[in-house]
């Protein structure tokens, strides 16, 4: 099956069922103008170069694939390769999405943005491109999230955004975007809303996965040019989805295992989670249909999980279809496990990596025990753990 | 049968236009809720829309958001919602439009929300994040003649979308008059007429125009207008600033009574 080179979304945004435009009329117009400018500008080798130009010299592409050779060495089992997204500017794969739709905000002649964020890592990103492009920047942040991930907060006041805070339901991620969907209805004339995962209505899941496919491209020749082959497996952690859908796009059609890695906070059992794909059921959530945590009567339920990233009871519509198409599996890491991993990450490897990317790197320390020593396991760290020192501190860590 | 219809055409030969009233069924409970619905019916409501209480209603401003928040602490859910419809059609005969966000509709299933709607005594449904695009999934079953999917404008929806839009759709049109949430401040007569004269010109169907809506003035200057006059948080807003009065429901008969008056020239 022919999974990458374009083949979903079809025309109208979907990803088998899933995906799609869930949204109030209002947007609609703006939805189908945001379709019909990325059609235009985004194939153009003009606005490829301008946007590769920027992922080189201002992002910091490409991030070097890095063997983890003490944590393999330590599990004694498969080789973990982590592709080190943790070292590109502002600290995390985010920057290449926002490099790319502001660009693209800016190719359509929009001079204010909005954008939603959990972490901040996006919020942050966003604010940087709008300082480049002199951009007028809203950020719209839960107010848990503001307390949990301070740091990032100061990171957006310095760049010239605003940082407005939503204390409406459990004031997270979800909270958020709900806010920032509410701000664009009223703005919508002039403001480009940058999301930040691969989740939203159509065309933001398209778009968003192709401006981080980029990472996958790399780590592709990355690997090969070290192993001379292919990677057996590769891990991501999953909360919208945007930098497992990076990784793992360019592979799609690969013969490589793909794992997905979801928050499960306290245990699944516990109804404190964010394992979107591994224990939500069908449903519409910001503007798409994809898998969602909800009750018996369509409400969506408050997500938990130690990273404010992956805090968020949706995840992007084509993580869905892979699923159901069984071509990634889906797993969930806890609070405690993430925990783990970051001290094991920090101390093997001298790499202080993202609450969120800890989940992944703990997925793959399970996955590389359980294989052979020449198995490769492509592990993407997203993200840099400085804004989570507050949390792992707080966690006698 | 068709009771949308019916009610357009008797108000027009009264010469009056049509007050649509919105509220959040079982904000506080379920019973006041019902005491408020029997009330706006007895003063003169010409259509009523029935909210779905939704976690997460991103088209909605604070006063809706916060009537959705309490009708959920209550567990009202779109069963409820339906369930409560037999009983105010023993009260009235005027069109019920179920007003929802979709996925209380996708978790319900939405085969046997048209047959529980329908047998409840609705006449249409409002689905707030269901643009044309993705209405199939939900219409594609429905004999248009007895329940309708009201369809919704916008001020950013260009002529030829409107006209695309009207093409398709039955009962009445919802002209949103402006971008925003509801409840938001200010109304623009000015350009809800020029959005009007766009409209007559694609389609012959009423239209009712809700947003910004919250005086009797404002509800005479958009009834010289339009077909009808939706009032949705200028309700809600009544309702939570009075929740603990026990005269409640005959406030909003009050203020539904000044409305009405209003829609009569």
């Amino acid at each position: 099956m022919n999974l990458s080179n374009n083949v979903y979304p079809d025309s109208k945004g979907h990803f088998g069922i899933y995906g799609g435009r869930y949204v109030a009329e209002t947007l609609m117009p703006a939805l189908l103008e945001l379709e019909s400018a990325y059609q235009r500008c985004a194939p153009t080798s003009e606005f490829q170069d301008e946007f590769r130009h920027l992922l080189t010299h201002y992002a910091g592409r490409p991030t070097p694939v890095f063997h983890a050779q003490r944590l393999s060495a330590h599990l004694n089992g498969a080789q973990i390769y982590l592709k080190r997204e943790d070292l590109t500017h502002t600290g995390a794969h985010k920057i290449n999405n926002t490099v790319g739709q502001t660009l693209l905000a800016k190719w359509m002649g929009k001079k204010k943005v909005i954008a939603e964020t959990g972490a901040g890592q996006h919020g942050v990103a966003t604010a940087t491109t709008a300082a480049l492009f002199g951009m007028e920047c809203k950020i719209f942040m839960g107010i848990e999230d503001i307390s949990r991930q301070a740091p990032n907060v100061k990171r957006m006041g310095l760049l010239g955004a605003e940082v407005v805070p939503v204390s409406s339901g459990t004031g997270t991620l979800k909270d958020a975007m709900n806010e920032a969907l509410r701000y664009w209805v009223s703005a919508v004339r002039d403001t480009f809303y940058v999301i930040g995962s691969v989740a939203g209505p159509h065309p933001y899941p398209m778009m968003v996965r192709d401006f981080q496919k980029v990472i996958g491209e790399e780590a592709k020749t990355q690997i090969h040019r070290e192993t001379g082959k292919l990677p057996d497996l590769l891990v991501a952690c999953v909360g919208g989805g945007s930098n497992a859908m990076g990784l793992f796009y360019p592979f799609l059609n690969d013969p490589v295992e793909i794992l997905g890695v979801e928050a499960a906070g306290c245990g699944i059992s516990t109804g404190k989670h964010a394992a979107t794909l591994c224990a939500g059921s069908i449903g519409v959530l910001h503007g798409s249909k994809s898998y969602v945590l909800q009750d018996e009567n369509g409400q969506i339920h408050e997500a938990h999980s130690i990273s404010a990233g992956l805090d968020y009871p949706g995840v992007g519509p084509e993580h869905s279809l892979l699923k159901d198409l069984k071509r990634v599996q889906y797993t969930a890491i806890d609070d405690r496990q993430a925990l783990e991993a970051f001290s094991t990450l920090c101390r093997l490897e001298g790499i202080i990596p993202a609450l969120e990317s800890s989940h992944a790197v703990a997925a793959a320390m399970i996955e590389a025990k359980k294989r052979p020593q020449a198995d490769i396991i492509l592990v993407n760290l997203s993200g840099r753990g400085d804004k989570d020192l507050g949390i792992v501190s707080s966690q006698g860590l | 049968m068709n009771r949308i219809q019916t009610k357009f055409e008797s108000l027009k030969r009264n010469n009056e236009k049509a007050l649509v009233g919105f509220v959040t069924a079982g904000d506080p409970n379920v019973d006041v809720s019902l005491q408020i619905i029997y009330a706006m019916c007895e003063n003169g409501i010409d259509i009523l829309e029935l909210g779905v209480p939704f976690s997460d209603p991103t088209a909605d401003g604070p006063v809706i958001q916060r009537s959705s928040a309490r009708a959920l602490k209550n567990k009202v859910s779109l069963k409820t919602v339906i369930e409560m419809i037999p009983k105010i059609r023993k009260k009235t005969d005027i069109p019920v439009v179920i007003f929802s966000y979709f996925n209380p509709i996708l978790s319900y299933g939405i085969d046997r929300f048209h047959l529980d709607a329908v047998s409840a005594g609705a006449d249409g449904a409002l689905v707030v994040d269901l643009p044309p695009e993705e209405s199939d999934e939900l219409t594609f079953d429905w004999p248009r003649a007895d329940f309708h999917l009201i369809r919704l404008l916008a001020p950013t929806t260009p002529k030829d979308r409107m006209s695309q839009i009207a093409s398709s759709a039955s009962g009445f049109l919802y002209l949103v008059s402006k971008t925003g949430v509801t409840g938001s401040d200010g109304l623009d007569t000015s350009e809800i007429n020029t959005q009007m004269d766009v409209l007559r010109s694609v389609t012959a169907l009423p239209v009712c125009v809700g947003f910004g809506i919250s005086t009797a003035d404002h509800v005479a200057d958009v009834a010289s207008m339009a077909d009808g006059v939706v009032i949705g948080s200028a309700f809600e807003r009544l309702i939570e600033e009075n929740i603990d009065q026990s005269d409640l429901p005959k406030m909003v008969g009050k203020r539904t009574a000044e409305y009405k008056a209003a829609t009569k020239k």
